[in-house]
C-alpha cells in the first residue's frame, strides 16, 4: 500500500437533472498524493460532483480523468476509486472482516487471500482483532474506521469522502479528522474529500475547493484561501469576516492605495481599478485602542469566550465585528475607543 | 470470469440457440429431447427459424438470421466501444423488430394485411404461435439490445440495470399493453350490417349501460349507473367501518386489539364470493333468517338478498378490512407532537380531534375510499354470486364473453368503460396520497403518546364497529357451517358427505392412492400453478421496486407509469384481454398453463412491487452504492447486499402472491381450459349450479389451506429474526434513526 495515489483531472464536468444544473461545467486539476476538500453550502453541488467522480451519477457534459485514463463512461466498479460515505454504508449482516474483505472479493481475489489483506488493512486503522465483530456492535467511530479500511484495501488511485464526520460527536471528529489526514499522507492517497464544515477543511486540506450555486468559488491552499479570498462570499465562508466599503486611490504597481474613513492602507490591487471596492477584514486584524489616530468607534457589545473576548464596535463604516486576547484590557460596552486595521488581515475583494 | 460475463457473447450465444438450433414454433404435444435440435427437420412446424427458412422456403425469417450475425462483432468485443455498441443496438433492434412483423404479418390465414398478398402471392400456410426458439430469440435480442444502449452510455453504463428494465418494459408491453390495446381495438370492428362508426357507437351509447330509466320508472338502470352506484356506496360504507375499527385499534384501551387486527387477514385469504354465500345461507330463501321468519310469524321474506342490497352488503363485508388496514397506516401515521401541541393549547380533546387529527387523516380517508372503490368496481365474485338481474360491468362482460350472445364487441366496449372509471380512482388515488399527504414521516421516532380518544367518539366508533365486526365472524361463520350439513334450509343432518365428495381418497388395486374426489383436480392445478408464478411474481416486483427505487434512468417515470397503470386494469378487463389476444400467433398460449401464469403474475406484480419499494425505503441507499464501488458488478450488489436484507420482503411478497394466485377468480374466469382449472373456478361453477354443500367445502378447504400459509411463512420469517443474525437485522432499520437523513450537498 505504499503506492502514490493517481492525478485527478475534471475537463468541463457538468450535471443536469431537466432544468435543473446542478453542476455547472467546471474544469479541475488535482495533483496525486494530496488531499482536497469540496466545501461550501449545502446544496452547491459539491457531493453531485463527488458522486460523479465516484461513478455514482452519470455526468451529463466533460470529462473525468484519472491517472490520465479517460473514465468518464465506465461504470463506478471500473474507476479504481472508492467510497467512504457519510453513514458508512458498512453491510450490517455481514461481519467487520466480510465487510473489508467485500471489494476484494468482488475483484476476484480468493477468499482467504481476501481475508489476510482485510486484517491488514483493518491494522492500518488500529482495529486489529475487530473482523469477527457485526459492525452494529461497534462505536461510531471504529464503524467509521472499517468503512475507511474497506474503501483503502483496494488501494484506489482516488479516495473520496462524502462528510465522513458528520454523524460523530465534535470531540472525535477531532481526532478522526487527524487520523484521515496522517494516513492519506503516510499512504500518499489523493483523496476528494466533502465537507461543508470550514474548520474541518483548514485542518485537513492541501487545496480547498470553495463551490457555490453549481460552480467553483475559488480553489487555493487553506491559507490563500483564508488570507487572500476573491469575493465576499469565499471571505465569509472561510472564517468571520467584516465586509466594508472603501475606496482605491491610486494603483502603483502591485499595490494600491486604499482610503477606509479616516485610515489609508496600502494592499495587494488584485486586479482591481481606483474607486470603490469591497474589503474584507478579519476580525482579528481590528485593533482597538484609547488613543486617537485611528477611526472613532464606541463598543456596542462585549462577549467574553475564556480564550478571548468578542467585541461588537459601532463605527462610521458600519457594525464590525472583532475578536481581541483576552490579556488586552477588557472594554466595557459604551466605551469610546480607536480602530485601526492590521493590513495582513485586510483584502481587497471582488463583489 | 470477468471476460465472459462482462461481454455480451452468452448472450449473442442465447439468440443463436433460439434462432439457429431450437424449434421456433410451439410444438403441439410438447418438446421432447430429441426434437430439440430443430434443424434438419422434414416438418417446417418443428423446425428451427434457420431451417424454416433454409429447408422450407420460409424466407421471413432470414430478417431473423442476418440481425443475429449483424450482432456478432458487437458481441466478440471487436473494435472501439462505439462500434461494439453500434451493432449490438442494431443486430438487437432489428432482430427483435424481424420477430415481431414476421410474427404480427402471418396469421392462421395467411398473411394478416391486404397489401402483402399482392406483393408475396397468396400465403396458402398458416403460422403457428411463437414456441421456446422464438421465444429465447426474442429474449436474446432484447438483451443484445440492451447491452448496446449500455454500452453507449445509457444507464450509467450498467448493462444489468438497461436488462432489466428492458425485461420489465418489454414484458409489460407483452403481457399488459398489448392486451389491453386489443380489447380497446375490438370496439372499432364493424358488426353485422353496421359499419365501424356504427358499431362503435352502438356498442359505446348502448342504453343498456348509460339507461337511466330507474329514475322515472321501477325498471333497473343502466349497468354503467348500477357499478358507479355501488362502487359509491360500498367505499363510503367500508371507510366508515374502517375508520372505526382503525381508531379503536390504535386510540383506544379496547383489549381485543389483536383479535380486531386478525380481521385485516381476512380477505387475503377467503376467496372472494365466500361472504356471497355465507350471506345466501343467512338471507337467502332457505337462509336461517328467512326461515325463521317464516316459521315464528309466517312471513315470506323472499329473495331481496339477490340484488342491489345483497352485493353491497357483500361488498362492504369484503372490504371494510381493506379499508381498516390502509387506515390503521393512516392514523398511526399521525405524528402524536402535534396532537400534543394542540392539547397544551388548550384544545379539548374533541376540539383536538375534529381541528388536527380529522383533518390530517383526509387525504388517508380519500385513499382508503378510493381502494375500496377500486375493489368493488372489480370485484366479480360478489355480484355473480348475489347480484340476480342487478347487473355491473364486470359481470356483464362476462355474460358478453360466455354467454349466448358471445358478443366480444360488446364485452370489450364495457371493459373500456371499466377501464376508463379505473383508471380515473387510480388517478384520483395517486393525487390524495402523492400531493396532499400530510402523514409526517421525517424518520426521526416521533416521541410523545397518541392522544386518547373523545369519549363521543370511542362509542360512536365502539357502537359501529363492535357489532359489525361480530356480524363478520357470523358470516364467515355460517358460510363455512354450511358445509357440514346435508341440505341447507331443509336437512339440517350433520355431515361430511360434502368433504368426501371433495377430497375423497381411494386405495387403488395395487394399493396406490387414488384421489377421486372431484375437487382435487382443480386444487392440485391450482397449487401447482400459484407454485410456479409465486417466484416470477416475487423476483420481477422486487426487479421493479429496485430499478424504480434505486436507479435513475431516461424512461424511468415512463416505465413506473405503465407498471401503476398495470395495477388499475381490473380483472375481467386482462380476462377479455388474454383470450382475446393470445387466441392467435404470435403467442398463441390460451388454454395452457401459460397464460394461466402470465395472468397471475402480471395481475399480482403489485404485491411484489409494493412491498419491495416498501422494504427499499428502509435500507440505506448508500448500502448498495458502496457496494457498487466497491468492484461489485451491480447483480453482484443486488445479490450479496441487497437481497440477503429483503429476506422478509421477498417472503412476504412470495407468500401473498402464491395466496392471491389461489383466491383471484376475475380474470383467470375467462381463461381455465378443462385440463387446467382453477380451484375458485370450480367453486363459482358449483355455486351457480346451486350446489352449495360442495362449494363450501372447497372454500373451507382452501381458507385453511391459505391460513396454513401464512402462519407457517410468519412463523419462518420470525424465526430468522430470531437467529444469530438478529442483531444485524435489528440495525438495519436502525440505522436511519441514528444518521438523519440530510447533508446531501
Amino acid at each position: 500500500m505504499s503506492k502514490t495515489g493517481a492525478e485527478l483531472r475534471l475537463q468541463g464536468l457538468g450535471k443536469r437533472y431537466g432544468a435543473v444544473q446542478a453542476v455547472k461545467p467546471l474544469d479541475l486539476a488535482i495533483k496525486g498524493g494530496t488531499l482536497t476538500t469540496l466545501l461550501g453550502p449545502s446544496g452547491c453541488g459539491k457531493t453531485t460532483l463527488l458522486r460523479m467522480i465516484a461513478g455514482l451519477e452519470q455526468a451529463t457534459e466533460g470529462r473525468i480523468f484519472i491517472g490520465g485514463r479517460d473514465v468518464t463512461l465506465l461504470s463506478a466498479g471500473e474507476r479504481n476509486v472508492s467510497m467512504v460515505f457519510q453513514s458508512y454504508a458498512l453491510f450490517p449482516h455481514m461481519s467487520v472482516l466480510d465487510n473489508v474483505a467485500y471489494g476484494l472479493v468482488s475483484s476476484g481475489l480468493r477468499k482467504r487471500e481476501a481475508h489476510a489483506r482485510a486484517e491488514a488493512a483493518l491494522e492500518t486503522v488500529g482495529l486489529k482483532g475487530f473482523g469477527t465483530r457485526l459492525p452494529s456492535e461497534m462505536s461510531g467511530g471504529q464503524q467509521q474506521r472499517v468503512a475507511v479500511a474497506r474503501a483503502l484495501v483496494l488501494e484506489p488511485d482516488v479516495l473520496l469522502f462524502d462528510e465522513p464526520l458528520s454523524n460523530l460527536d465534535t470531540r472525535l471528529r477531532r481526532t478522526m479528522r487527524e487520523e484521515i489526514r496522517a494516513l492519506q499522507q503516510r499512504l500518499g492517497l489523493t483523496v476528494v474529500y466533502v465537507t461543508h464544515d470550514q474548520s474541518e477543511a483548514l485542518a485537513v486540506s492541501d487545496m480547498i475547493v470553495v463551490m457555490r450555486n453549481a460552480e467553483i468559488a475559488q480553489a487555493g491552499t487553506p491559507h490563500e484561501l483564508y488570507a487572500r479570498p476573491d469575493n465576499v462570499f469565499v471571505a465569509t465562508f472561510m472564517g468571520e469576516a467584516n465586509h466594508v466599503r472603501g475606496r482605491i486611490e491610486r494603483i502603483d504597481g502591485p499595490m494600491a492605495d486604499v482610503t477606509l474613513d479616516a485610515l489609508r492602507l496600502t494592499l495587494p490591487q488584485r486586479g482591481l481599478a481606483a474607486g470603490p471596492v469591497d474589503l474584507v477584514i478579519r476580525p482579528e486584524a481590528i485593533r482597538i485602542s484609547d488613543a486617537g489616530g485611528g477611526i472613532a468607534a464606541t463598543v456596542a457589545r462585549e462577549t467574553y469566550m475564556g480564550s478571548h473576548t468578542e467585541y461588537h464596535l459601532a463605527t462610521p463604516l458600519g457594525e464590525l465585528f472583532c475578536v481581541a486576547p483576552d490579556r488586552l484590557r477588557r472594554r466595557q460596552a459604551g466605551e469610546a475607543v480607536s480602530v485601526t486595521f492590521d493590513p495582513e488581515g485586510v483584502v481587497a475583494v471582488h463583489p | 470470469m470477468s471476460m465472459l460475463t462482462r461481454s455480451s457473447f452468452p448472450i449473442w450465444l442465447l439468440a443463436c440457440l433460439g434462432t439457429l438450433v431450437l424449434p421456433w414454433n410451439m410444438q403441439q404435444d410438447g418438446v421432447r429431447l430429441a426434437g430439440l435440435i430443430a434443424l434438419g427437420q422434414p416438418d417446417p412446424e418443428a423446425s428451427s427459424a434457420f431451417w424454416q427458412a433454409l429447408a422450407h422456403g420460409r424466407f421471413w425469417f432470414w430478417p431473423v438470421v442476418a440481425a443475429l450475425f449483424l450482432a456478432l462483432p458487437g458481441a466478440l468485443k471487436a473494435g472501439s466501444r462505439a462500434r461494439q455498441a453500434g451493432f449490438l443496438v442494431w443486430g438487437g433492434g432489428l432482430g427483435l423488430a424481424a420477430i415481431v412483423l414476421q410474427g404480427l404479418a402471418i396469421g392462421i390465414q395467411g398473411w394478416s394485411w391486404g397489401w402483402m398478398n399482392a406483393l408475396f402471392g397468396e400465403l396458402p400456410d398458416r403460422q403457428f404461435g411463437m414456441g421456446l426458439g422464438g421465444s429465447l430469440a426474442a429474449l436474446g435480442f432484447l438483451l443484445l439490445l440492451t447491452d448496446g444502449l449500455a454500452l453507449r452510455g445509457w444507464f450509467k453504463g450498467d448493462r444489468f440495470v438497461a436488462g432489466a428494465v428492458g425485461v420489465l418494459a418489454g414484458s409489460i408491453l407483452v403481457f399488459t399493453a398489448w392486451p389491453v390495446g386489443t380489447v380497446l381495438s375490438q370496439i372499432l370492428t364493424p358488426r353485422e350490417d353496421l359499419g365501424i362508426l356504427a358499431a362503435t357507437g352502438a356498442r359505446l351509447l348502448d342504453s343498456k349501460i348509460w339507461g337511466l330509466s330507474c329514475v322515472s320508472a321501477p325498471v333497473g338502470c343502466g349497468v354503467f349507473w348500477n357499478t358507479l352506484m355501488l362502487a359509491f356506496s360500498t367505499a363510503t360504507l367500508t371507510t366508515l367501518l374502517g375508520l372505526c375499527f382503525a381508531l379503536i385499534v390504535t386510540r383506544s384501551g379496547f383489549r381485543a386489539k389483536r383479535a380486531l387486527r386478525l380481521l385485516t387477514v381476512l380477505p387475503i385469504i377467503t376467496p372472494p364470493f365466500v361472504i356471497g354465500l355465507g350471506l345466501i345461507l343467512i338471507f337467502g330463501r332457505s337462509g336461517v333468517i328467512n326461515q325463521m321468519f317464516d316459521a315464528v310469524f309466517g312471513i315470506e321474506l323472499g329473495r331481496w338478498i339477490y340484488g342491489y342490497g345483497g352485493v353491497l352488503l357483500a361488498q362492504v363485508f369484503s372490504f371494510t378490512p381493506i379499508a381498516f388496514l390502509v387506515l390503521i397506516g393512516v392514523v398511526e401515521g399521525i405524528s402524536p407532537a402535534m396532537e400534543e401541541a394542540s392539547q397544551t393549547l388548550r384544545a379539548s380533546r374533541m376540539r383536538t380531534f375534529t381541528a388536527v387529527t380529522l383533518p390530517l387523516m383526509l387525504p388517508g380517508l380519500a385513499n382508503a375510499w378510493l381502494v375500496s372503490f377500486v375493489e368493488s368496481l372489480a370485484d366479480f365474485g360478489n355480484p355473480i354470486v348475489l347480484g340476480g338481474s342487478f347487473g355491473v360491468l364486470s359481470t356483464e362482460i362476462f355474460f358478453a364473453v360466455v354467454g349466448a350472445q358471445q358478443d366480444f364487441g360488446r364485452a370489450a366496449a364495457l371493459a373500456a368503460i371499466m377501464l376508463a372509471v379505473a383508471l380515473l380512482a387510480f388517478t384520483l388515488q395517486r393525487v390524495a396520497v402523492g400531493s396532499r399527504s400530510y402523514v409526517s414521516m421525517t424518520g426521526k421516532g416521533d416521541s410523545g403518546l397518541p392522544t386518547p380518544l373523545p369519549r363521543l367518539v370511542r362509542n360512536l366508533a365502539y357502537a359501529v364497529a363492535l357489532p359489525w365486526a361480530v356480524l363478520t365472524i357470523v358470516v364467515y361463520a355460517m358460510a363455512l357451517a354450511g358445509g357440514f350439513v346435508r341440505v341447507w334450509g331443509r336437512d339440517w343432518t350433520p355431515t361430511l358427505s360434502h368433504f368426501t365428495r371433495a377430497f375423497a381418497l381411494e386405495r387403488g388395486p395395487e394399493g396406490d392412492l387414488i384421489f377421486s374426489g372431484g375437487a382435487w383436480h382443480s386444487l392440485f392445478t391450482t397449487i401447482e400453478l400459484a407454485a410456479i408464478a409465486a417466484p416470477i411474481t416475487a423476483g420481477l416486483g422486487l426487479l421493479a421496486a429496485w430499478v424504480l427505487s434505486r436507479q435513475r434512468f431516461r424512461g424511468r417515470t415512463a416505465l413506473e407509469f405503465a407498471l401503476m397503470l398495470t395495477f388499475a386494469v381490473p380483472g375481467t378487463v386482462i380476462g377479455v384481454a388474454y383470450i382475446l389476444t393470445f387466441n392467435l400467433p404470435p403467442l398463441e398460449i390460451t388454454g395452457t398453463a401459460i397464460i394461466l401464469v402470465a395472468c397471475f403474475v402480471f395481475r399480482n406484480l403489485p404485491v411484489g412491487v409494493r412491498s419491495g419499494i416498501a422494504a427499499m425505503s428502509q435500507l440505506d441507499k448508500s448500502l448498495d452504492e458502496a457496494a457498487i464501488t466497491l468492484r461489485a458488478s451491480t447483480f453482484r450488489a443486488l445479490r450479496t447486499v441487497v437481497l440477503p436484507l429483503l429476506k422478509p420482503a421477498i417472503v412476504t411478497a412470495l407468500v401473498y402472491s402464491f395466496v392471491r394466485a389461489m383466491t383471484t377468480v376475475s380474470a383467470v374466469i375467462f381463461l381455465v381450459s378443462a385440463e387446467y382449472e382453477m380451484a375458485t373456478v370450480f367453486i363459482i361453477n358449483r355455486v351457480i349450479n346451486g350446489d352449495y354443500g360442495l362449494a363450501i367445502a372447497y372454500c373451507a378447504a382452501l381458507i385453511v389451506l391459505m391460513m396454513a400459509a401464512i402462519g407457517l411463512i410468519n412463523l419462518l420469517v420470525g424465526r430468522r429474526r430470531l437467529g444469530r443474525r438478529s442483531a444485524a437485522l435489528a440495525a438495519a432499520p436502525a440505522a436511519p434513526a441514528t444518521t438523519p437523513a440530510g447533508g446531501r450537498a
